[in-house]
């Protein structure tokens, strides 16, 4: 196991690893906003699909073991890859200008840090119900955790909803870049196609912001949930 | 000073294979004892290098450069030759050998150019084993092209940059063996002298470019692969670098120095364009396949080329010599030019241009076969000149290019020294007094390859290990020399750089000893050369100190060599009493001014002799006979 | 045309360094980027001064030795372009130009604008190259190699190892530098049997150099001179990969 060790702890070799959690956490990203639009379809659908997942028991922990595993494995590639890369230029340049480097992919250590951030603030908002108790504490009439209601109280919070917008904004910095990226980290990129993933990353980033900031700001302006009061 | 060629004998077909086989070998296990200083990392250099350390030697490469990759080699852009006749159009060794043979004006050795052709073959091989990208045709073999007026394609090409390419082979297969611990390799570095003790060559003094340091090194054996002189004229095709210093220094040694005045001039170069100018940039030859070369019949004629009409334009080439027109030799084509600037017909700033016209060509192929062909010469033109070539003639003049000339070696590449071998452009080659295109790669590669590593061997069997350390007295006399000379350079503080002394010694060269030579002004150039040399070290600034990266003393130092040099190179055309190839001598010309050779007198190379600061040189000749291909005059009409 | 220069001015490798403003006067639109800086140079010198050091060697954009950044940009504003080839008239009458070495620990400065690029070389030294010793090598059409291979392995081996990608690499990362180097010798048959080893190397030794990884920003393949894709980038990839895989790397 010292060559996979060796291999995957060179710059390349970091690069597959970030790659492949980059494009886990991505795929996980998308299902994860399919599963949440269904608070469009009203209480009953959302809140059944909420008890579905948590009836997956002891999978259900794996795949959130895993998905943490992942997410820590992304981050440990992403601040060894920037140690190296901020050792490899002690001094900067007193004039340096990109010439086709894009914002995102300049910025993707702080747009990722931003989604650390506000990823543990969503799992202390939604998942551990640390920042607004009450609506965690909610049960619909079949008793089951009300899921809806918890969503729509917090988004009706200004606050609340402005602190998702900023976040999706940064994922989608992230993602316009890293779903791309990807590619061409593991070797899959090719000349003729490295347009097409530019613009499907970008088209695809754009998709799960879009996605993501339809549930918060449908529901501070009042479209959807407006039945719903504290 | 004995100058003794060591042609084997037998038949010329024969000479290298059975000479191969009699030469002494070194027994593998003393390899390593035996140390080779390989000064020089171009194509003869790094292959030289790389092919002795592959041996078994204990190999020590120098360069001036950052990294052996950045040598002059690395520019040549047109081709290399070989006598593969892949192209089934009649190619053999033996072509190749006469055509180089004729094409220097005959004044080479037969023996050599006879051993070129034959490992041209060989030099391919080992190229493409290496993963050099040559062109190739769509079955996925190589392609070739004639090249230089060559009547068969036998010339082998990666896009414009082969020199490039076979460069990165040879500088790969070197970082191989350095990888391996059997090379040192020392970029930054630059030789300023050769130490002789016992009259064997047998180190050098260096200095580290970075830090100042100067260090001397012993060895075995001494291979000089520097390059050509061409800077001597300051603007010339050479990278800025390119000097005579190392070759210098060992002629001061005792290495005798051949035909100083061969120098090579290319036609097509893009002219200058101001008094900042400091290089000219090479326009490949191959332009003048589908470029028409003119200048106005009128002189003063300051119309737009556009506004000329064809009654009022001067072919001269098509007009002057109606069977090769445009594709006339480079020496010919050269001096047609230069002819009708002196007449006040040149185009451009200063009037010293001709139209290279691609008019024609447009309008009978169109504009995308012409793009196909040159689209990258006309990508670079356009570049440096902000003109536009598929619009407006292209202006191009002749600019120094190669040299011919360099110091005397015998058939086993070893110079007047003994233990001092010379190799590439920096020996006086087996081009005689013109070099075909294509063909200096082709003799680098050989010397590298395949010529010097048993010739070293052979003289290595024989002469055996040198004994010589750093603390011998000679290292330390040669190294305090050195040193005194770089403090004289600092010590002057006056008020010319090193480059504006360049300048004026070049155009004094150009002027005098370039495309036509003629004995007043050979005399009045070696007039002035040492007034400028005494003003030289007299009014010489260099900024800063000798122990740290000092750009002026470098230039200083190899000014300085230059100064004394082209003191010879006039000399050499002065008493070379003839026209023959690059070397026009307009007192020898025929009545349509065309070269005249004078075989009776001058089929010799002259080999000449320093005797000391201020003293004339002696000069000795070695007689070359033709026994195979018999001279001729060259004609082109 | 006049310009103002800021350059980086600093004695030697543990000199601390700073930008010094010198005037360019009468400068033609005709000259190259370097032949100002000799203008320059020859004033300093006239004047006592130490001129700017810079390296530079064949002036046609071959040899890769010229090595500026010019305003923030590897050989300055017009693509597809070395400093040595880089014209003036791409600059304006009164403009400010800064002028900075290559910058990465890999590429240590030596004095003013010249750094040391030996790392390149020591790149080289762990693989890019084909292991054949003179002699001995089959005639040269015994081994064909398909025309687009060919073309290809010369787009890479177009490479002239200024080490622009890495000046203008946010990580100054060296992998369109080794990147090349691998299709160079990857995509033609006599490099495959050192293939799986050779990317292994490259990237170890590009490594312990001290260049940084690849966040896939592209601004090398924009500043190269030679215009070399960073597609050969992600086919280094592609090779390091399927030497993991093999259990080889
Ligand atoms: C623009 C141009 C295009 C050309 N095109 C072609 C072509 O298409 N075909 C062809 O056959 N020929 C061509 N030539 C000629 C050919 O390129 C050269 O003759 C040949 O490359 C010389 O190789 P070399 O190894 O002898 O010397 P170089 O490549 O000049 O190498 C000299 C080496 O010596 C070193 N050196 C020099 N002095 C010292 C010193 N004092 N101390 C330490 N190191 C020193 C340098 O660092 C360098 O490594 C061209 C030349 C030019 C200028
Ligand atoms: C939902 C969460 C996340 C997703 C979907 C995601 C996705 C991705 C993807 C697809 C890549 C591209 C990989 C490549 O270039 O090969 C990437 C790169 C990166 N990610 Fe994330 N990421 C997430 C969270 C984070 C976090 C929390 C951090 C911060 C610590 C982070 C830091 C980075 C960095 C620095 C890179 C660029 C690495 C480089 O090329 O230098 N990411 N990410
Ligand atoms: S000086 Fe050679 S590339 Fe610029």
């Amino acid at each position: 196991m010292r060559w996979l060790w060796q291999g995957l702890t060179t710059s390349v070799g970091t690069k597959f690893l970030m790659a492949l959690t980059g494009m886990f956490l991505f795929l996980f990203t998308v299902a994860h906003m399919v599963g949440n639009l269904q608070v469009f379809a009203g209480p009953d659908q959302l809140n059944a699909y909420a008890a579905g997942l948590k009836k997956l028991g002891p999978l259900l922990w794996v795949m959130r073991l895993g998905l943490l595993a992942t997410f820590v494995a992304h981050i440990l590639c992403a601040f060894s890859l920037v140690k190296r890369n901020e050792e490899a230029r002690p001094v900067q340049y007193a004039v340096k200008r990109p010439i086709a480097a894009t914002y995102a992919s300049r910025t993707m250590i702080m747009s990722g840090l931003i989604v650390l951030a506000f990823v543990v603030y969503h799992l202390a908002h939604f998942t551990l119900g640390w920042t607004h108790g009450d609506h965690f504490a909610l049960r619909d009439a079949q008793g089951r955790h009300d899921v809806y209601r918890m969503v729509v109280l917090g988004f009706q919070s200004p606050f609340v909803a402005l602190s998702y917008v900023v976040a999706m904004v940064f994922l989608g910095l992230h993602l316009s870049h890293g779903a791309a990226s990807l590619f061409q980290s593991m070797g899959w990129n090719r000349k003729k196609y490295s347009c097409f993933f530019a613009g499907a990353a970008r088209g695809l980033a754009m998709l799960v912001v879009l996605g993501n900031l339809a549930m918060p700001l449908s529901i501070l302006f009042r479209l959807v949930g407006q039945e719903v009061t504290p | 000073m004995k100058l003794d060629s060591a042609v084997p004998s037998g038949p010329i077909e024969t000479k290298w294979d059975r000479h191969r086989s009699e030469m002494k070998l070194v027994n593998p296990a003393n390899k390593r004892k035996f140390r080779v200083i390989v000064v020089g990392s171009g194509l003869a250099g790094a292959s030289a290098a790389a092919s002795l350390a592959e041996l078994g030697y204990s190999v020590h490469c120098l360069c001036f450069q950052d990294s052996p990759r950045r040598a002059h080699s690395i520019a040549a852009q047109g081709g290399i030759n070989a006598a593969k006749n892949y192209s089934n159009d009649g190619d053999s060794v033996w072509r190749l050998f006469y055509d180089t043979v004729k094409g220097g004006d005959y004044r080479a050795r037969e023996a050599n150019v006879y051993r070129l052709a034959q490992v041209s073959v060989n030099i391919i091989d080992q190229c493409v084993a290496q993963g050099v990208p040559f062109a190739r045709e769509y079955g996925g073999l190589l392609e070739n092209r004639s090249f230089g007026g060559a009547q068969v394609s036998r010339t082998f090409y990666a896009r414009g940059q082969t020199g490039q390419q076979l460069l990165l082979g040879a500088y790969q297969a070197l970082e191989r063996q350095i990888g391996l611990g059997a090379v040192k390799m020392s970029a930054r570095t630059e030789m300023l002298d050769v130490v002789v003790r016992g009259g064997r060559a047998v180190g050098i003094v260096a200095r580290d470019l970075v830090t100042g340091v100067i260090s001397t090194h012993s060895a075995d054996a001494v291979v000089l692969a520097t390059g050509g002189y061409g800077n001597a004229f300051f603007l010339s095709t050479n990278a800025k670098g390119c000097n005579v210093t190392a070759a210098w220094r060992a002629h001061k040694r005792g290495a005798g120095f051949a035909n100083p005045c061969f120098t090579q001039i290319h036609p097509t170069c893009i002219p200058v364009s101001g008094d900042h100018q400091s290089k000219l940039t090479l326009m490949s030859e191959s332009l003048r396949n589908d470029g028409r070369v003119w200048v106005p019949k009128t002189a003063q004629d300051r119309r737009p080329p556009s506004e000329i009409p064809e009654s009022d334009r001067d072919y001269y080439l098509e007009r002057r010599y109606p069977s090769f027109g445009n594709l006339v030799p480079r020496d010919v084509a050269s001096r047609a030019a230069k002819a009708a600037c002196d007449s006040g017909l040149g185009v451009g700033p200063g009037g010293l241009g001709v139209y290279l016209d691609f008019g024609d060509s447009i309008r009978r192929l169109g504009k995308s076969t012409i793009e196909a062909r040159y689209g990258n010469l006309f990508d670079m033109y356009k570049k440096i000149t902000a003109e536009n070539p598929y619009e407006a003639p292209m202006r191009i003049y002749p600019a120094v290019h190669y040299t011919m000339g360099g110091l005397w070696v015998d058939y086993h590449l070893m110079s007047t020294i003994p233990g001092m071998f010379v190799i590439g452009e920096a020996n006086f080659s087996d081009h005689g007094a013109n070099r075909l295109g294509a063909s200096a790669l082709m003799q680098g590669l050989a010397d590298g390859y395949f010529i010097l590593p048993y010739t070293l061997g052979n003289y290595l069997a024989q002469a055996g290990n040198s004994q010589a350390k750093e603390d011998q007295p000679e290292f330390v006399a040669a190294a305090s020399d050195v040193k005194a000379r770089q403090d004289r350079l600092l010590g002057i503080r006056g008020k010319r750089s090193p480059d504006s002394f360049h300048r004026e010694l070049g155009k004094l060269l150009w002027d005098k000893c370039g495309m036509a030579r003629n004995a007043a002004g050979l005399k009045e150039a070696l007039a002035k050369i040492p007034a400028i040399r005494a003003e030289f070290w007299q009014n010489l600034a260099v900024p800063g100190t000798g122990e740290e990266l000092n750009i002026s003393l470098e230039k200083a130092g190899r000014v300085a060599d230059f100064l004394e040099f082209g003191e010879l190179m006039c000399r050499d055309a002065l008493v070379r009493e003839e026209s023959c190839g690059g070397h026009f001598r307009e007192e020898h010309q025929m009545a349509d001014g065309e070269a005249k050779r004078n075989d009776a007198d001058f089929s010799h190379a002259a080999v000449w002799e320093y005797t000391g600061e201020g003293k004339e040189p002696n000069l000795h000749k070695e007689s070359l006979t033709f026994e195979h291909v018999k001279p001729s005059t060259r004609s082109y009409k | 045309m006049n310009l103002t220069l800021k350059v980086w001015r600093q004695a030697g490798p543990s000199d601390r360094g700073r930008l010094v403003t010198y005037e360019a006067k009468h400068v033609s639109p005709d000259m190259s980027f370097l032949e100002m800086l000799d203008v320059v140079n020859e004033d300093l010198i006239a004047r006592g001064e130490d001129p700017i050091a810079f390296d530079s060697d064949c002036r046609e954009g071959i040899c890769g030795a010229c090595s500026c950044m010019i305003d923030g940009v590897p050989h300055g504003p017009d693509r597809g372009t070395t400093t040595c080839q880089l014209h003036m008239r791409h600059f304006k009458d009164g403009d400010t130009i800064t002028i900075e070495p290559w910058r990465a620990r890999a590429f240590p400065v030596l004095k003013d604008l010249v750094v040391d690029r030996s790392a390149f070389d020591r790149i080289i030294q762990a693989g890019g190259f084909i292991s054949v010793n003179t002699g001995g090598a089959p005639d040269a059409n015994l081994i064909p190699v398909p025309k687009p291979d060919a073309d290809k392995a010369f787009d890479a081996a177009a490479c002239i190892g200024c080490g622009a990608c890495v000046a203008a690499c946010k990580n100054a990362s060296a992998m369109l530098f080794v990147s090349a180097k691998v299709a160079h010798l990857g995509y033609l048959p006599q490099g495959q049997s050192e293939r799986d080893a050779r990317v292994r190397n490259l990237v170890m030794a590009m490594d312990a150099q001290g260049f940084g990884a690849c966040t896939n920003t592209y601004d090398c393949e924009a500043a190269c001179p030679k215009e070399i894709p960073a597609d050969f980038i992600s086919r280094m990839n592609r090779d390091y990969r399927s030497a993991l895989l093999k259990g080889d790397a």
